[in-house]
């Protein structure tokens, strides 16, 4: 197989205007002939849902949630960048561009990343339009703020829930579109397979949540939203429901999977309490801007909050600002994560389980007082209080790094069209723009640029070229096998009876993940997590214990899908960690790092996306690779000192 | 802490629903409110009964799903959601009650899970400004002061939990409608249609068969994102001058 990026020829800036001339249109009379699938509806699947009825095509929207609202985009806090250079402070798409490509380690598509930027500016202007309450000056004009190590202010927000306030507008528009009728929506239903006939996605395979009733749904384009797995670690700042299964489903069904070891370990989230830990809990990275990182300088074990002034200033450790003097504690996601990692092994980490930092406040408090603070970070420092006991404002927080976001995904190509012909995927869910590092404040605007300029251009290509007459019915005896395999694949789940949870299992997993192929990772301990996850999932499909039954609401049972998705998973993340035998981003291989202990990177070798291709139920994958070209760029070592 | 709870079983919207108690051992002060179902169900799945069913996603406070009523209280004593309340709250040896949300609008599906669809259709009758994607004038070009930005994000922060209907003893849906309302009547980009906005979303809150308002302000003591009830107040006026003036428009405006 050869992988084509269709990438379009001719210079940086001119390649997306040029594609988009090259592209065949679809006649605005012919649009309502079509009809256009997206499964999921967060920032990417609402806004592509709500943009390409608003173009004609008739679109049929899926989402787990009871309400497209809740779909997990909703808890991105941070804010979105964009170009826009309104604080004239140096900005522009180039910048953007190339600060995006240096973040990801330079493990991603320069023509992507380019038009992620340079569509960048056209999101805020459609979000303000629509009514998303950014925040503002006193002028009445957009506040910026500088985040996640940006040296430029070209980030939007909404105070901490700038992901809910831009998916609310997403979701507004989208229902404009289920008013008039162009988008008929599914909520409460998960979608369990892609349907390909004669090598084309015609249609997905879904679950009633709530009757417990498969169905098929034909189409002639089917769009995956469907976000990350971050959840294949068990814990992650993921919402409990976020799963892999859309795209692992279409993965099997001949969709190649691109980087899946490339994940996002947050520096800033609530350490763990206790076994009961059902998820974790992230802290805006904002918090960075005012709040100054540090340990012990000698191991104190067990220190609480509230003791952290009895170490005195000298007696303290600010190790990001002693390590990275002109970052300081605004240094990347990864550098930041496994520096308190770092500080973790060395014996020097606070709290009950020793595995925490220090996230300090003290200092900006006396420097802008508590009211300037309070009005910055309130909400954060509120939650912050209501989950641990803690109050913020009194003693530094106490935070360690947890599983994010998820950079890779389903393969695409420059139209986000995956190896299967028809079928697409948007937002966190595909691989394509952040290499091997998401910079804060990006992922929004990934999702929002997919949905709302990306796709509604390039899917009009594929559907010109097909026309309208080439679909194929649910009455097709392609779509009869698909509902067959998933009936049967639910009794088989129902059948077992065993003696373990779903959770049991997920918590397993998890731990085998987080262990050896989580913020630090080698080839020893990614061969043993091989071993004990194929062990996993010969245990889950003998000793799995669901009960009720498949005609109701059984969440037991759609938990049980997503973790036997998440293992098989879980064992494609390990095999291509251990390919990868090199350090990039958020992909730290002990065995390449420079004398200092920093992230190195093996350009001869590894300068390229990994495409993993599945070859059947435990057969090794095979895999393809896409070599990148940096045209523009010259690769250079990451540097923050 | 060793906690006992009363918890409505349903097995489905047909069937009758009734309390069923059961003892939480071992509870940890840390744990959240829903880690706390959470163990006890691996519990009963253990012994071989369904677990509870409840809506929960996101365990942030963010995306509105969780929805229990406990002791008396949508998401329980604290003005916070579900899955923000921690077990510290409670005493040892306290007896807890939890039930779904209450109201003729939210059907149950099972057990602690209501159908709270009718909020969608409300958002879909005219929650939204009627703009496409692309041809909008750059951002900048809209300037608004600070306080009416700020003001419409307090009424924008509504997660659409429900809460605010589970509170009312009328099961009135007026804070929900009127958070949005009122988000887009403060705002410049809302403006174009805001009388057919409120008149629309007022119908739709009537027809899904939520109460009148019953100015208590129960709904705003309980919600979890301190949504105030001048919200309401801006609707009723923006409604009521939508009915005076939108009058004509309907009889005269030729076309239809």
């Amino acid at each position: 197989m050869k992988l084509e990026s269709k990438v379009p020829e001719g210079p940086l800036a001119e390649k997306w205007t040029k594609h988009k001339f090259n592209l065949k249109l679809v006649n605005p009379a012919n649009k309502r002939k079509y009809e256009v699938i997206v499964v999921g509806t967060g920032l990417a699947g609402a806004s592509a849902a709500a943009s390409l009825g608003e173009l004609g095509y008739n679109v049929k929207a899926f989402c787990f949630q009871d309400s497209p609202r809740r779909a997990h985009s909703i808890a991105a806090q941070g804010g979105i960048n964009a170009a826009k250079n309104y604080q004239n402070d140096g900005d522009s798409v180039y910048r953007l561009f190339y600060d995006t490509i240096k973040g990801g380690d330079y493990r991603a598509r320069e023509a992507n990343v380019y038009r992620l930027a340079e569509v960048s500016v056209n999101i805020i202007d459609q979000c303000v339009a629509q009514g998303v309450p950014f925040a503002r000056e006193y002028g009445g004009l957009l506040a910026n703020r500088s985040f996640g190590g940006a040296q430029v202010s070209r980030t939007f927000y909404a105070r901490g829930q700038t992901g809910q306030q831009l998916l609310l507008g997403a979701y507004s528009a989208l229902n404009r579109q289920i008013a008039n009728g162009k988008v008929k929506m599914y909520s409460r239903t998960e979608m369990l397979d892609v349907v390909v006939v004669d090598g084309k996605a015609r249609g997905i395979i879904t679950r009633d949540l709530v009757t417990g009733k498969i169905e098929s749904h034909s189409a002639h384009a089917v769009l995956l939203c469907t976000g990350g797995y971050g959840n294949v670690f068990y814990l992650s700042t993921n919402a409990k429901g976020s799963n892999v299964t859309a795209a692992w489903r279409a993965h099997k069904k001949g969709a190649l999977f691109g980087n899946p070891c490339f994940t996002q370990i947050h520096p800033t989230c609530i350490p763990v309490s206790g076994d009961h830990q059902s998820k974790l809990t992230l802290m805006s990275e904002s918090l960075r801007n005012d709040g100054r990182v540090w340990v012990p300088k000698v191991a104190h074990k067990g220190l609480k909050a509230k003791e952290a002034k009895s170490i005195t200033e000298t007696d303290r450790d600010y190790f990001l600002e002693r390590k990275y003097p002109s970052f300081g504690n605004l240094v990347p996601r990864d550098v930041a994560s496994r520096n308190a990692k770092m500080m973790c092994d060395e014996g020097r980490g606070v709290g009950a389980t020793g595995l925490a930092v220090f996230l300090d406040f003290a200092d900006a408090i006396k420097r802008d007082g508590k009211d300037t603070i309070a009005a910055k970070y309130g909400n954060l420092f509120d939650m912050y209080k209501q989950i641990t006991g803690d109050d913020p404002y009194e003693m530094p927080m106490m935070i360690f790094p947890a599983v994010h976001y998820t950079m890779g995904g389903l393969w695409v190509d420059y139209n986000l069209m995956t190896t299967v012909p028809g079928l697409y995927s948007l937002g966190e869910a595909n691989f394509s723009d952040h290499g091997a590092n998401r910079l804060g404040a990006s992922a929004l605007m990934q999702g929002l640029a997919d949905g709302y300029f990306v796709i509604p251009y390039t899917i009009g290509d594929y559907l010109a070229n097909i026309g309208w007459n080439d679909k194929v019915g649910t009455d097709h005896p392609v779509f009869k096998e698909a509902i067959n395999a998933v009936n049967s694949s639910v009794s088989k789940l129902l059948s077992i009876k065993g003696k373990k949870t779903v959770d049991e299992f997920h918590r397993e997993l998890g731990l085998t993940m987080w262990e050896y192929c989580g913020m630090s990772r080698n080839a020893e301990g990614l061969k043993t997590a091989k071993k004990k996850i194929q062990e996993l999932k010969n245990e889950f499909w003998q000793n799995v214990n669901i009960l009720g039954s498949a005609s109701e609401l059984n969440m037991e049972l759609e938990k049980a899908g997503r973790v036997a998705d998440f293992i098989e998973l879980g064992e494609l993340m390990v095999d291509d960690a251990l390919n990868r035998a090199e350090s990039c981003g958020g992909h730290f291989r002990e065995e390449s790092q420079t004398p200092d202990g920093e992230a190195l990177r093996k350009d001869d070798e590894f300068t390229y996306a990994s495409a993993w291709q599945y070859q059947g139920e435990n057969q090794a994958e095979v895999l393809h690779k896409e070599e990148l070209r940096f045209e523009n760029v010259k690769l250079t070592q990451r540097s923050y000192k | 802490m060793k906690i006992t709870l009363k918890v409505w079983r349903q097995q489905n919207a047909n069937s009758k629903g009734q309390f069923k108690t059961y003892v939480a051992d071992h509870v940890s002060s840390d744990m959240s409110f829903l880690e706390m179902l959470d163990v006890l169900n691996t519990s009963l799945i253990k012994k071989g009964e369904e677990p509870i069913h409840f809506d929960h996603d996101c365990r942030e406070g963010i995306c509105g799903m969780c929805s229990l009523y406990i002791n008396g209280h949508p998401h329980g004593p604290q003005q916070t959601t579900t899955c923000q309340l921690h077990m510290r709250t409670f005493k040892d040896g306290e007896t807890i009650t939890v039930e779904p949300w209450r109201a003729k609008a939210f059907p149950v599906i099972k057990d602690l899970v209501v159908d709270r669809t009718a909020f969608d259709r409300i958002q879909q009758a005219g929650g939204y400004v009627t703009v496409n994607t692309g041809g909008v004038p750059d951002a900048n070009e809209i300037p608004i002061p600070k306080k009416i930005a700020d003001e419409a994000f307090d009424a924008a922060a509504c997660i659409g939990c429900g809460a605010c209907v589970a509170a009312c003893k009328n099961a009135s849906a007026m804070l929900f409608v009127s958070a949005k309302v009122s988000q887009l009547a403060l705002l410049p980009q809302g403006h174009a249609e805001r009388k057919e906005r409120v008149e629309k979303m007022v119908a739709q809150m009537d027809a899904e068969g939520f109460g009148a308002c019953t100015n208590t302000r129960a709904c705003e003591a309980e919600c979890p994102k301190a949504i105030s009830v001048t919200n309401i107040a801006r609707m009723n006026r923006e409604y009521f001058s939508a009915m005076f003036s939108s009058y004509e428009v309907k009889v005269g405006g030729g076309g239809e």
